[in-house]
């Protein structure tokens, strides 16, 4: 069945001529895979969430620009102690939240304690751990006192999982948002769409928009004919790449391929042997076609990586030659290890294509160098209790989609059992530092470390394939954190 | 019955690998977020406490509150079943009104062209998958004509012309294939009814030949067809996730495909039950219908009608 899908799509497409579009101009339909299964970021990691509400319904003290910056937001700026450890945020004046609760510095502080404190459920609570105490010396003034500096700490405030709650209505967040936002909630039909309406307590001018719809269509063939049948105006990450060459014969869809934080790998488990031998793991990165794995399991679209970053982000240090495609020299690596003859290893799989299509790629490659794999699928509840939580796992291919998250190869705990004292030296490093440009120059030693080591076969960047009516203007070609932010879209004419 | 059912998916759901908590917070947990959230969600208590709460809920109507969606499950599959129910009945009805007279008109052109076309076209019909021609569907008439929308279902709420334009594409996709097979089985049953002797009397006495399969051969030859009917009313409940996938449908078998991969216990547990209870109602009005078209059985007579569904096939 799955292939005759894709198959089918192709003929959908092949026959696509689109009705003209009788949409009225202030407002959109906006097509994603997954639906949120609530509307709190601060209480679920699934990227839809954010997607849907980030910057729409809710906003945080700073906020990530289609560039990668990080900008003001609820926070209009804010100075930092020379020894990095405080910070005073000088907050936006007259905002107040949809249902009327002004915001302030209290709720700075009811936001921050709420997700650092011992009942937190917040999916990134690691962004919270630096913190030591919220102090407000007036209501437009929070201070917030770092345990130790953390470079990092800005961009983890622009996170869906960082943004500001009315301390009264936080508790119904879930399926009642109340944010500061341009928009709020108007309908949520679940399983099919939410509708976001114009936010009337917004203090800033009224976006163009008046409503945005966010249609959920999980199957690609499906998503294909939604676009071409004009149901909706954009796919901003678009899920059928085979299907582009048809979209991009419609005159009235326009096609941007750009990247996402998402970071196709091979996780391996270092506590196990043979992983635990750089050798062997340098074998496997020189097995592997980077190029050959983009062109048939992306479509051609994606970047080969070398180490834990993508090329949208700033600081991104481009080491995608480290290992290139060398079965000679894996094979001699692997003798060298003491594996003349290769080894059997398990690989996890878990559903997505870059895993279940990918893995009889890698497992390809990783045998003509000797490597026998054992391909084992997994549903994403097995491979989070079984691999992630239990590391009971050799190998998983899997995309990592957090932005700039180098700090997990610090994290003992983590499931890649990477343990390296250099790098969490270089790492604390990285943190303390308060000068920007060696914040940048850390940045690109912890990515040539990581390289250098690789715990992890790093192979490619996740493209974000955008696809939207021509006439829509406003959309993001990037996406370093996954956003559609309806404030900034708008319509010819 | 549905004791026994709570129990066994219950069981099912608490053997499978994966943690609802775990799949919540996903890749960022910590020890610490993963345990409060547990708690929060009762994961933490022992399992049969956690199915007595559970259990004594339903038992006074409280489904309780889905781990993924955090509201009350009972207002998700109430939204659900407002696309469901009228799909299967939309279904159903079509299916039928194709199946019985095609069924029908099939048997008394025993072997000649028109019963070999219609058998052809039936064989096809039962091989051709649901969501192929689901997409066919909408090749032709949201892409190319533009009549219908491609997928969504825009609710009740806006109307009830939108919605049944909705569901129209996904009906005609589920009934057809059901259909194929009903007609298959129409004409067999009804072939072995008209070899029977009352339809001889029937013709003997001067009947026309279709009258008397109409009226006599028929309603004889309902039994395997409504038990089938009933089998594929069954499936339509919650057997449709693919079609509805097709079409984005909001309906339940999605619900509860994405409630097993969510490991949202609490919504599996509480649509297996009501399914459970579904196929009893359904299959006690199929032994009520049994009674109506033959006074000799009995409510409750079902070994006779899987008899007649043997004989049938």
């Amino acid at each position: 069945m799955r292939a005759i899908i894709p198959a089918l799509a192709v003929l959908v497409l092949a026959v696509g001529a689109a009705p003209p579009h009788a949409m009225a101009r202030d407002s959109l339909s906006i097509g994603m895979v997954l639906e949120p299964p609530i509307l709190d970021p601060t209480a679920n990691a699934a990227a839809a969430i954010g997607e849907v509400t980030y910057q729409n319904i809710f906003q945080g003290l700073t906020q990530i620009a289609a560039n990668g910056d990080v900008v003001p937001s609820l926070a209009t700026s804010w100075d930092v102690s020379a020894d990095g450890r405080t910070y005073n945020f000088h907050l936006a004046k007259g905002v107040a939240f949809s249902d009327g609760e002004p915001f302030d510095c209290d709720t700075v502080k009811f936001s921050l304690d709420r997700a650092r404190g011992p009942d937190s459920i917040n999916p990134q609570k690691a962004l919270f751990t630096p913190i030591a105490g919220v102090a407000c010396p007036d209501a437009a003034t929070a201070v917030v006192t770092l345990k130790q500096p953390t470079a990092s700490f800005l961009f983890g405030l622009a996170m869906p999982a960082a943004i500001m709650v009315a301390p009264k209505a936080a508790a119904d967040d879930k399926t009642r948002p109340v944010g500061t936002g341009p928009y709020m909630l108007g309908e949520w039909m679940k399983g099919d769409h939410v509708t976001l309406v114009r936010n009337p307590k917004y203090s800033g001018a009224p976006p163009a928009m008046a409503s945005a719809t966010f249609r959920f269509i999980a199957d690609p063939a499906a998503a294909t004919a939604a676009m071409l049948a004009g149901n909706v105006d954009a796919f901003p990450l678009f899920p059928a790449s085979e299907a582009l060459p048809q979209i991009r014969a419609d005159k009235k869809l326009h096609v941007e391929i750009g990247t996402t934080s998402g970071k196709i790998i091979i996780s391996l488990n270092e506590a196990k042997k043979p992983f635990s031998d750089i050798r062997v793991r340098r074998a496997m990165a020189y097995a592997i076609d980077k190029q050959a794995y983009i062109a048939a399991v992306l479509n051609g679209y994606g970047t080969p990586i070398g180490s834990h970053d993508v090329p949208g982000d700033a600081g991104y240090v481009d080491l995608a030659g480290t290992y290139p495609h060398d079965p000679a020299k894996a094979k001699a690596l692997l003798e060298a290890a003491g594996y003349p003859n290769g080894f059997t290893m398990t690989m996890l799989l878990p559903p997505p294509a870059y895993a279940r299509r990918g893995g009889e790629m890698i497992a390809a490659m990783l045998g003509e160098v000797g490597i026998k794999v054992k391909l084992v699928d997994v549903e994403w509840a097995q491979w989070l209790s079984q691999a992630f939580r239990d590391k009971d796992y050799e190998a998983t291919i899997i995309a990592h989609v957090e932005p700039r998250d180098l700090y997990q190869y610090a994290n003992p705990d983590y499931y890649w059992n990477y343990h390296n004292a250099a790098y969490d030296a270089l790492f604390a490093r990285y943190q303390a530092a308060t000068d920007p440009a060696a914040q940048l120059q850390l940045w690109g030693d912890l990515q040539r470390k990581l390289a250098h080591d690789e715990p992890n076969i790093f192979i490619a960047a996740l493209p974000k394939i955008g696809v939207w009516n021509a006439d829509l203007g406003g959309m993001w070609k990037n996406a370093l954190i996954t956003v559609d932010i309806v404030s900034q879209m708008h319509w010819a004419n | 019955m549905l004791v026994a059912a709570s129990v066994v998916v219950f069981v099912v759901m608490n053997v499978l690998p994966g943690d609802p908590a775990l799949l919540v917070l996903g890749t960022g947990a910590t020890p610490a977020t993963l345990a409060a959230l547990r708690h929060q969600m009762g994961l933490d208590l022992p399992l049969w406490e956690q199915y007595l709460r559970w259990a004594s809920g339903l038992l006074v109507g409280d489904f309780g509150v889905s781990y993924t969606y955090q509201s009350p499950v009972a207002g998700l599959i109430a939204a659900r079943l407002g696309v469901t129910l009228p799909l299967a009945c939309l279904s159903i009805v079509l299916s039928v009104a194709i199946a019985i007279p095609v069924g029908v008109f099939a048997a008394t052109r025993q072997g000649r062209a028109a019963d070999a076309g219609l058998m052809a076209a039936a064989q096809l019909g039962v091989a051709v998958p649901n969501f192929w021609l689901g997409l066919l569907l909408i090749l032709v008439f949201a892409v190319k004509l533009g009549w219908l929308p491609a997928t969504g279902f825009p609710g009740w709420s806006h109307g009830a012309l939108p919605a049944l334009a909705a569901l129209l594409m996904p009906a005609v996709s589920l009934a057809l294939p059901q259909a194929a097979i009903l007609a298959r089985v129409t004409r067999s049953a009804v072939i072995e009814a008209a070899g029977e002797d009352y339809v001889r009397t029937a013709r003997a006495k001067g009947l026309a030949a279709g009258a008397a399969i109409w009226r006599h051969a028929l309603p004889n030859a309902l039994i395997p067809v409504v038990t089938i009917m009933g089998f594929q009313f069954s499936y339509l409940l919650a057997g449709t996730v693919v079609v509805e996938n097709v079409f984005t449908l909001p309906g339940m078998g999605r619900l509860l495909f994405q409630a097993i991969a969510g490991r949202d216990l609490i919504t599996v547990q509480d649509i297996v039950v009501l399914l459970t209870g579904s196929v009893i109602v359904v299959n006690t009005l199929v032994d009520v219908a049994y009674a109506a078209i033959d006074p000799r059985i009995a409510v409750g007579g079902v070994s006779v009608a899987e008899a007649a569904v043997g004989g049938g096939r």
